[in-house]
């Protein structure tokens, strides 16, 4: 076809669906002229993640496509230059700079705007509402000189806005509800008190049942009057309060047009001018306002089917929800709010925790039909795809929310059960069929290579979890022997590596690399094998510097804005008067902040890189050692103080807790490593929470191994009861050596245990029964690790190559980074905030 | 790389370059390691990637969290054509230090410098 014949397409509206439709018809057909027409006077851009632009995205950042891709695909573009006038009769559309343009086809995407209520006031200095990169651009401006704000309007915006006003430093910040809950249309009152709470947490306050009456001030906003004869004063005020329909120029064109808003459309996104389309938010379907992106999408879909001729209809979209206010999950899917006798609910409800999970299944109990999270909406993409493939529920539904409390989990084969045709991706409308597929034909083999290949995730990134679940459940039943391997750079898996490492005596990463890798290392592998290394020759990690991790490469962990933390250890918590005031002279002279931890000892933050070697000099001639805080290897033994003088105390649990400290110190393994030691059962030292736990019995003592404190806590396991001291520190030693001989890279114990087959059976075998015979060998391996011990910042003081690298110049050693910054608080300093 | 080799080379062949900076001399800098200097106000981080035989130098801020950090990142490559990289300490964001692009798929980019190796020095040159 020549150019002359083409038929013209023009699109009203560069918003994210009228990009979307373009990016769709090219990608079906080159039969079209396509001319777009925007109002705003930048490129399409990504609306639902307009936030970041606080957060240091630039506008350019959040751009749809890059700069000349309307020019590459041959589409014209019109920025800041509205359209004004439809002229049905010629099939015209007159443009504010005075183009004339004929069409074929128009499509409107003109997406709303902001709703603002009629309060007297409005008009004020001070007053925004949050919709484009120019509304963020002026709040930006006023807000470095405001100090109270408020959001009118608890919806899904209207939090998104609140955490903007956080994000621009404005620290009062309220939220006015009309409503007597926060975001009314996706949850329901119980979740929304239970989110109220968290986000009263984090510094938003919250008022519901407000209605304002005025906005006072004179001139710009001073304060907020409401209808109970309340007032609040504030500075700013970004209005929140829902979204209307850009509907003018469809009504000026005589299209019909919904009695609340909206341009009337049939299935095929018809106005009723059958040339005429409208999408994304301005299109009015069965009484419904689409106001999320994903449903716009679909909408450019069908329209672009339908004018290449293909069929395709929309009918209705799921609007549920996941998204993270300001850090907190919140999910609604399906009918969220179904009540008897329609249906019967579930709710799971932890205010300790700050999760409420409630699901609304069919009466007979067989169909979930949609459901409330909030604080953990992991279950979120599985449960929506449970609604949506109507897939038979489980015997106990109340699973779904709990999980199984069996200690058996399904694993992925939840999701390999789900039909072909089961939407994984919404905003890019793929499904389960085309991602196996990709993977089944050798498309892809990873996440990034299916976000190549079918765009699934390329979105709002919701669905990533499950597509990662996809691949990895297809290569399975493909008969893919998936390898746990460390990186691209190496085939193997830790174990692997670690047994190559041993049996061919590499000393160091790059011979290793040389003999079992490929490339030249990264990020992943370095530190990996830097820590194989370490648990196995126990050689000075600094001897390979660059290989360490962040922390491990300066012997301290980094921090905010460039400086580092010292903690000398004290093992069992125990400390004399003379080390304390140590601690205190040292971190007055160099200007440390001190903090008590939750590990029993002293932690000094703020410390210039170039004062590290000057301070661990000080603090080592007093008599302390490294405290191993920055390494992935022995932190703490926790101890309480037990038979010395407790009244209920049964052995010496310091005294054990120190020697137990002393014996592992300086261990590398493959994540961090904590003990306790109780004096009795009550457990003040908590020993249960800990990677190895020892708790005094009338008899000795009972060991208990594999416990984690962190995000997702599990109790220690009991290994062995009423031992002596003696089998106890045997059973450590073996314990601790088959854990850094077998665990993957960054596993604790507790989540080494969960995937051990046969768990802690299996494990109570192996260090008890010696079932697999390596039980001397581990006993002699940890030997040489107390044997060889070396305080690795006292070796590094002493040695002057070492020395130098702590300099932040090489070319100005004496002077420290400009760059770091420090803010008085309460009576010591702090790491300005980034 | 070529580019940069280029550039290199053109450095060499102008002889002497007003723009051509004495950063440090080679040993200052770890082998497969980082280290900053300080020209003027500004901050560059060199990298001494021994294992390939090659110098880059990139700005030492990194522009996640505008940390002044990326001369304490570990050194690295990606992919078939092994993009030499550099990971920076905070948050393990990755940048090509050929072309400076973030390699964590943010639209982040970092300033690359061309770097001359004469004589056990590190020149560095400045635009
Ligand atoms: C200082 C301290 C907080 C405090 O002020 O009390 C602390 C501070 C940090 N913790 Fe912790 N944790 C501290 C006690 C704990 C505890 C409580 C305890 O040990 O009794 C826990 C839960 C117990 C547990 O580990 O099971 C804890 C669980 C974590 C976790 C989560 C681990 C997990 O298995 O999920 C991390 C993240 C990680 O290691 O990947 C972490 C990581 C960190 C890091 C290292 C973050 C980082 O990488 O920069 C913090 C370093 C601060 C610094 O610059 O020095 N910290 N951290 C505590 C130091 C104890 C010590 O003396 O060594
Ligand atoms: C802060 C914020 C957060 C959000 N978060 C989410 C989220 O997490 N998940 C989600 O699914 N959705 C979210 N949304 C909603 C989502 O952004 C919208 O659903 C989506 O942008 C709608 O796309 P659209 O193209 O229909 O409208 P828009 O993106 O508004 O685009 C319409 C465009 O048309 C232009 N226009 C109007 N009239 C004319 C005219 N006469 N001539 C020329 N141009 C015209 C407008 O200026 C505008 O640029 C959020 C929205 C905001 C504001
Ligand atoms: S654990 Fe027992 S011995 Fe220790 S302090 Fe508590 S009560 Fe006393
Ligand atoms: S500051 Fe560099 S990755 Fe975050």
């Amino acid at each position: 076809m020549s150019a002359k014949q083409k038929k013209n397409i023009i699109i009203i509206g560069n918003g994210m669906v009228g990009y979307k439709f373009c990016e769709k018809i090219i990608a079906k057909s080159d039969d079209f002229n396509l001319i777009v027409f925007g109002e705003e006077p930048r490129r399409a851009y990504d609306r639902v993640h307009l936030s970041e632009y606080f957060n240091g995205k630039t506008a350019e950042d959040l751009s749809m496509s890059p700069a000349n891709w309307y020019q590459e695909n041959h589409i014209t573009l019109h920025l800041a230059d509205p359209i004004l006038e439809i002229n049905r009769q010629n099939k015209t559309v007159h443009s504010q700079k005075g183009i004339l343009q004929p069409y074929d086809y128009l499509v409107l995407a003109t997406g709303s705007s902001a709703f603002v209520p009629n309060i007297p006031g409005v008009e004020k200095e001070g007053v925004f509402v949050y919709r484009t990169i120019e509304d963020l651009e002026l709040m930006k401006n006023y807000a470095l000189k405001a100090k109270k704000g408020a959001v009118m309007g608890g919806g899904l915006l209207g939090l998104e806005a609140a955490k903007a006003l956080l994000d621009l430093g404005i620290a009062e910040t309220h939220v006015i509800e009309f409503a007597p809950r926060l975001m009314p249309r996706q949850i329901d009152s119980a979740g929304s008190k239970l989110l109220q709470n968290k986000l009263q947490e984090l510094g938003l306050q919250i008022h519901l049942n407000k209605s304002t009456s005025e906005i006072v001030g004179n001139g710009k906003i001073e304060a907020l009057a409401f209808n109970d004869d309340t007032q609040l004063e504030l500075d700013m005020l970004v209005i929140s309060a829902g979204i209307r329909p850009r509907d003018e120029l469809a009504k000026l064109a005589g299209l019909e047009v919904g009695t609340r808003g909206g341009i009337l459309v049939n299935e095929k996104l018809q106005t009723s001018d059958p040339n005429i389309f409208a999408i994304g938010e301005c299109a009015l379907y069965k009484d419904m306002i689409y106001g999320l992106v994903a449903p716009g999408y679909e909408m450019a879909e069908v329209v672009a089917a339908n004018i290449c001729q293909q069929e395709k209809y929309f009918y209705g979209f799921d609007m549920s929800t996941k998204l993270k206010l300001i850090g907190v999950d919140v999910a609604s899917f399906g009918d969220a709010f179904v009540t008897e006798p329609e249906g019967r609910t579930i709710v799971f409800e932890d205010t300790h925790k700050g999760i409420y999970k409630r699901i609304n299944i069919t009466n007979d109990g067989k169909y979930l039909l949609g459901g409330i999270l909030i604080g953990d909406a992991d279950a979120y993409n599985i449960l929506l795809q449970t609604v949506n493939n109507k897939i038979v529920l489980p015997p106990n539904p109340e699973d779904l929310i709990l999980g199984s409390r069996g200690g058996e989990t399904d694993g992925g084969a939840g999701v390999m059960s789900l039909p072909d045709d089961a939407l994984i991706c919404s905003c890019e409308a793929v499904t389960k069929g085309m991602i196996c597929s990709a993977v089944s034909d050798g498309t892809a083999s990873s996440i990034d290579d299916i976000k190549k290949c079918t765009k699934a995730g390329t979105g709002c990134g919701g669905c990533v979890p499950l597509v990662k679940d996809l691949i990895t459940g297809t290569m399975q039943e493909n008969g893919v022997y998936i390898k746990n391997v460390i990186c691209e750079h190496f085939d193997y898996s830790r174990q692997e590596l670690l047994d190559l490492i041993k049996i061919n005596k590499i000393k160091d990463y790059d011979t290793a690399l040389d003999h079992f890798g490929k490339g030249d290392g990264c990020e992943v592998c370095k530190p990996a094998i830097a820590n194989i290394l370490a648990g196995i020759w126990n050689d000075l990690i600094l001897k390979q510097d660059t290989i360490q991790d962040s922390n491990d490469r300066f012997l301290a962990n980094i921090q905010k804005g460039g400086t580092y933390s010292v903690v000398p250890r004290i093992p069992g918590g125990e400390i004399t008067p003379e080390k304390l005031i140590v601690i205190g002279q040292v971190a007055k002279k160099y200007n440390l902040y001190t903090k008590i931890t939750g590990g029993q000892r002293i932690d000094l933050f703020g410390a210039h890189l170039s004062d590290l070697p000057a301070i661990w000099e000080e603090l080592i001639d007093a008599g302390f050692e490294s405290g191993h805080a920055y390494g992935k290897s022995l932190r703490t033994v926790k101890s309480c103080v037990g038979s010395t003088w407790c009244r209920f105390g049964l052995q010496d649990s310091v005294s054990f807790a120190i020697e137990v400290e002393d014996r592992y110190k300086g261990l590398r393994s493959p994540h961090k490593l904590k003990g306790g030691v109780s004096g009795c059962i009550r457990e003040c030292a908590e020993a249960q929470s800990k990677d190895f736990g020892i708790i005094a019995t009338e008899k000795g003592y009972n060991l208990y191994v594999c416990g984690n404190g962190g995000s997702k806590p599990q109790h220690a396991l009991l290994l062995a009861a009423d031992i002596d001291k003696e089998t106890c520190i045997k059973y450590l030693d073996r314990f601790l050596m088959f854990y850094v001989r077998t665990a993957d890279p960054l596993t604790r114990t507790a989540t080494w245990l969960n995937k051990m087959e046969g768990g802690i059976t299996y494990l109570k075998n192996v260090i008890i029964n010696d079932s697999l015979g390596i039980a001397e060998e581990l006993e002699a391996a940890m030997h040489y690790h107390v044997d060889t011990y070396k305080c690795e910042w006292k070796a590094a003081i002493e040695n002057p190559e070492m020395r130098k690298r702590f300099a932040h110049f090489v070319n100005a050693p004496e002077e420290k980074d400009p760059t770091v910054k420090f803010a008085p608080m309460r009576e010591q300093i702090k790491a300005e905030a980034w | 790389m070529s580019e940069i080799l280029e550039l290199n080379h053109q450095i060499e062949t102008t002889a002497v370059s007003e723009n051509l900076f004495f950063a440090c001399y080679t040993d200052d800098v770890p082998q497969n390691g980082g280290a900053c200097v300080k020209y003027k106000d500004t901050q560059i981080a060199i990298f001494n990637f021994t294992r390939r035989g090659e110098w880059y130098a990139t700005q030492n801020l990194c522009p996640h969290k505008q940390q002044m950090a990326l001369s304490r990142g570990m050194i690295g490559s990606t992919g078939h054509d092994c993009e030499p990289k550099v990971a920076c300490p905070f948050h393990k964001k990755t940048f090509s230090l050929k072309s400076g692009d973030c390699l964590s798929g943010d639209d982040y980019s970092i300033k690359i410098y061309p770097v001359l190796i004469e004589e056990g020095k590190v020149y560095i040159r400045i635009d």
